[in-house]
């Protein structure tokens, strides 16, 4: 039980995906101006990261690995991730069209986000991979990128109204934001011992 | 031999894959089928509803369907920049400012007034408003509603006596309000001061 | 002195000015030359104006009538002539003219009838409102809320406790001060009255500790009457904000959304409980009001009691003010007055304090310096807002953000803007803000009106073609059944007509002709050009011949035979 814990404290916090590990800094970047727009994304990635983490180890498990397929591994969980991502669009066209117009291109671009296929293939490159420790993986990556891109979106926020000096506007205070946000995110470091 | 029964077991295997995965987002396709887009409504929303054709289109509603539909959304002239602005943000794209083209943001809001001595009781102006917001019969004076004239200036053109006056909309005590500090740098106005007005009547 | 059980949070202690004009008792204004009464005196309708120039008036009698329910009738200050009606300056800080009836008195200050009630206990709630309300008698700590209007509450609300609110925390005005320490039974008779008509327990006047001559005469006043309580709280600014003198005196916290009503608790002025103790017992209107007139530009401040409709500059001149020195005439006090632009505007229902500042009183305000983001608004907003906030969504127009951090509830008090070291006009920023905020929801709904009436009028030209439409299909079945109807008779009469009108038209043709060809004979004579007409001679030879050509065919349907076909 308590390894199940670490292991979603490690990726939410320690091991963040985003300003930790470096993955998935196009959305996080591209879509944190607005909060709404932010937690948005924030869900759908989550949704996208949970199911294709699982569907890819099921892939692996059930298919590949039978087979002596491994180097299979990367095509078929694109083709996974890219199935899950329509999917998702689909849901989301329906549900929230406002969302959906929102999120425009970034939706699409979830298929290429770093984050998706890495935990798919960390998932398999585990000595000893397991059902659950995929799903955790998927889900806890998909916490941390969702907090992670809330706090830069509200931090964005408060920014864009606020006395930034000329030369720094935009891009500029943002990226030295996302450097500050990932200092403070590597003193987790210490916080669990693996 | 081996090897080719791997390729085979390879290629069973991805089109297999590729079969679920057609399976699903086909079923996805069918379950989850979007047949109108409310966007057009949300556009709608935000445009001033002045119906002067000014963009091009009969009016407002169909400008938002233009603009649902890829058009520029920096078309509007009576909505001016914060129209645009609303627009960019609802869309998720980055503002433009006013294509001037079509039209200069007027500077203060207009309406129509009908100087009721000249009017000859033609009935062209009632038709010719968007909103119907002249009141009035044929051989009868015809007069403007203040409250629901747009200042769309379309019943200017159609008068044949040329009685309609476009004059600015006189700020009343209710619809004053106190003008936003000039910045870092600037000492507070003394007393605020308005933009001079006509008043109506 | 017994104090209150809560304390407010945040709040300022500014210089306090008040022993300037506490020195002397209140003196009478008198009469000035004359009256300039505004017809919209306080929120809500303006009235209009029931009399005509050149009319004689009395004393109470009334001179501008209302009709909706948040509204307060007008009233002549005294009596005399009224010389003008029409727009004059008045202290809004828009610096518009309002409608006025200006009155010249006559001297005699003659009374019109008027009679109160000697025991009011007999009297029904209603009378007892109607009378508040035809006494004109409007809120006079300075926001002017038509106390009538205020008295009715809904059928829900049942109010418990009726506080007196003689905070009177703003620095420089010291009205209500004078006006407890001179007048403190008509203020106990005007809360008892109210209590008596909203059926309330009891009553709390709260005073800050700055006035213990006050305090201690409303005591006096109330000694024998066991509902009364009167509190002393610790002068901070601004606890005499409604909502802000509820909590300390009860309490009790007024919701967001809500009034002092919805926890049981009725606010008042003083001068409006004095007032309508004078409304009630004397029958008397509301015709003047104690205004304090103080700062560096007058020699002598002091309280006056002044007439609705007195000139500020006629108040001025009797408390002795240079008119060279003073620099700026602010009317209410330096936290949430406002300047006015000249001395002519007349004192009103609302007018508790007139400053007749200098450059020394108040100096020329610091430019304002980017925020550096210290808090120390924070800390001192009573309503415990984010000023920083609601400044930076001010400023970038993020009028939706600023709604959701509660810009609704700032009162404008100022005390973000005193502490602020960068001397940040905080509050202006977020009139504008509120300001901008009610025109754009305005905006949206009349546009929200003007799509609508555009939907209706498509519908009605839609509906007016269809009728149209429908009418001309009818038409067009009913002529064709006519017509084949019409068969039946001679086709022949048809033919007729139709060949005498060919006849004619042949005829025509060839008159225009000749006369063609005589002007071409004309102008050949007189050597002109010829070529315009050749070629109209042309055309009329080819119109002749088709009219005759139509006209035999016409005459070879008809001439064989009449039969039908």
């Amino acid at each position: 039980m308590s390894e199940y814990l670490l292991l979603l404290v490690g990726t939410i916090l320690v091991n963040n995906f985003v300003l930790v590990q470096f993955l998935g800094l196009c959305p996080f970047m591209g879509t944190s101006k607005k909060i709404e727009t932010a937690a948005g994304l924030a869900v759908a990635t989550t949704f996208v990261l949970t199911i294709s983490s699982v569907l890819s180890y099921a892939t692996y498990a059930l298919l590949l690995k039978p087979f002596h397929l491994e180097y299979l591994n990367t095509l078929s969980f694109i083709l996974v991730i890219a199935v899950t991502v329509q999917f998702t669009e689909m849901v989301l066209h329906k549900t929230s069209p406002v969302l959906y117009r929102v999120l425009g291109i970034y939706l699409p671009l979830i298929t290429t986000n770093c984050i998706v296929l890495g935990v798919a293939l960390l998932n398999v490159r585990q000595a000893h991979p397991t059902f659950i420790n995929a799903l955790l993986t998927g889900v806890g990556s998909g916490l941390g990128f969702a907090l992670v891109l809330v706090l830069f979106a509200a931090m964005r926020e408060r920014i864009h109204v606020a006395d930034v000096p000329k030369a720094f506007r935009g891009s500029a205070i943002a990226m030295v934001t996302a450097g500050l946000m990932s200092l403070s995110f590597m003193g987790f470091a210490g916080l669990v011992k693996f | 031999m081996s090897t080719f029964f791997a390729i085979f077991i390879a290629i069973a295997a991805v089109v297999l894959l590729a079969l679920l995965a057609g399976g699903i987002l086909g079923f996805a396709a069918e379950k989850f089928k979007v047949d109108s887009d409310p966007i057009v409504e949300q556009l709608d929303a935000l445009l001033p509803q002045t119906q002067c054709g000014q963009c091009g289109h009969p009016g407002c509603r169909p400008y938002a369907e233009a603009i649902a539909n890829g058009e520029a959304i920096n078309h509007c002239v009576p909505g001016g920049q914060d129209t645009i602005n609303k627009i960019a943000d609802l869309l998720g794209v980055e503002p433009l400012p006013l294509d001037s083209e079509y039209g200069v943001e007027a500077e203060v809001k207009k309406v129509a007034y009908i100087r009721e001595e000249d009017c000859i009781g033609c009935t062209k102006c009632i038709q010719a408003c968007p909103v119907d917001a002249i009141l009035g019969a044929a051989k009868h004076t015809h007069t403007v509603i203040v409250s629901e004239c747009t200042g769309c200036d379309l019943c200017v053109e159609p008068c044949p006596v040329d009685c309609i006056d476009m004059i600015p909309l006189p700020v009343t005590r209710q619809t004053w309000h106190w003008q936003a500090p000039q910045g870092v740098g600037s000492t507070p106005v003394r007393s605020a001061k308005l933009i001079p007005t006509q008043q109506i009547g | 002195m017994n104090y209150a059980n809560w304390e407010m949070f945040g709040g300022i202690h500014p210089p306090e000015h008040k022993q300037e004009s506490t020195a002397t008792a209140i003196q009478q204004a008198g009469l000035p030359e004359r009256l300039i009464i505004p017809m919209l005196q306080h929120i809500g309708e303006e009235a209009k104006p029931i009399v005509s120039i050149g009319e004689k008036v009395l004393k109470g009698q009334k001179i501008g009538e209302v009709r909706a329910f948040v509204a307060a009738p007008i009233h002549a200050s005294t009596s005399g002539t009224v010389i003008d009606i029409g727009f004059y300056p008045v202290d809004h800080p828009s610096e518009m003219n309002a409608l006025c009836v200006v009155i010249t008195p006559d001297g005699r200050d003659e009374w019109a009838a008027h009679t109160g009630l000697r025991d009011y206990h007999f009297a029904k709630p209603q009378t007892l409102l109607a009378m508040i309300r035809e006494a004109g008698i409007a809120g006079m700590g300075g926001a002017g809320f038509p106390t009538g209007s205020k008295l009715t509450l809904k059928d829900a609300i049942q109010v418990d406790t009726i506080v007196v609110n003689a905070m009177e925390c703003e620095p420089y005005i010291t009205a209500d001060d004078m006006l407890m320490r001179e007048r403190a039974t008509d203020i106990i008779e005007g809360a008892n009255i109210v209590k008596y008509l909203l059926n309330a327990q009891r009553v709390i006047v709260g005073v800050e500790d700055n006035k213990p001559q006050a305090i201690q005469a409303m005591t006096i006043a109330s000694q024998h009457q066991s509902h009364i309580e009167v509190l002393a709280t610790k002068t901070k600014y601004p606890s005499g904000a409604a909502r802000q003198t509820v909590y300390i005196l009860t309490g009790r916290e007024v919701p967001a959304e809500g009034r002092t009503t919805d926890v049981g608790v009725f606010c008042l002025n003083v001068g409006t409980a004095a007032a309508i103790y004078r409304a009630i017992v004397h029958g008397e209107p509301s015709l003047s009001r104690i205004t304090t007139v103080t700062g560096l530009g007058v020699k002598q401040p002091a309280n006056y009691e002044v007439r609705i409709g007195t000139p500020a500059r006629h108040v001025l001149q009797l408390a002795v003010a240079d008119f060279q020195r003073i620099n700026r005439l602010i009317v209410g006090g330096p936290m949430m007055g406002y300047t006015l632009p000249d001395a002519d505007i007349p004192v009103v229902k609302t007018t508790n304090c007139l400053i007749a500042a200098t450059a020394k009183d108040f100096p020329p305000p610091a430019p304002e310096m980017a925020c550096i983001r210290c808090g120390d608004c924070a800390s001192v907003c009573p309503v415990l807002l984010l000023p920083q906030q609601l400044l930076w969504f001010s400023k970038a127009e993020e009028f939706d953000k600023a709604k959701q951090h509660h810009l609704d509830d700032c009162i404008e008090c100022g005390a973000c803007a005193y502490v602020c070291p960068s001397n940040i006009p905080l509050v202006q920023y977020y009139r504008y803000a509120k300001g901008s905020i009610a025109e754009l929801t305005a905006e949206a709904e009349k546009a929200e009106r003007a799509r609508e009436r555009f939907e209706h009028r498509k519908l009605r030209i839609e509906q007016e073609e269809a009728e149209k439409e429908a009418r001309r299909i009818a038409k067009a079945e009913e002529t064709a059944a006519r017509a084949a109807a019409k068969t039946t008779e001679s086709t022949s009469t048809t033919a007729v007509v139709d060949s005498k009108a060919l006849t004619i038209a042949a005829a025509l043709a060839r008159s225009s002709l000749k006369k063609a060809e005589k002007r071409l004979l004309v102008a050949q004579a007189s050597e002109e050009n010829t070529d315009d007409l050749v070629a109209e001679i042309e055309r009329l030879k080819i119109a002749v011949s088709h009219a005759e050509a139509a006209l035999q065919l016409a005459q070879s349907i008809t001439s064989p035979s009449s039969e039908k076909t």
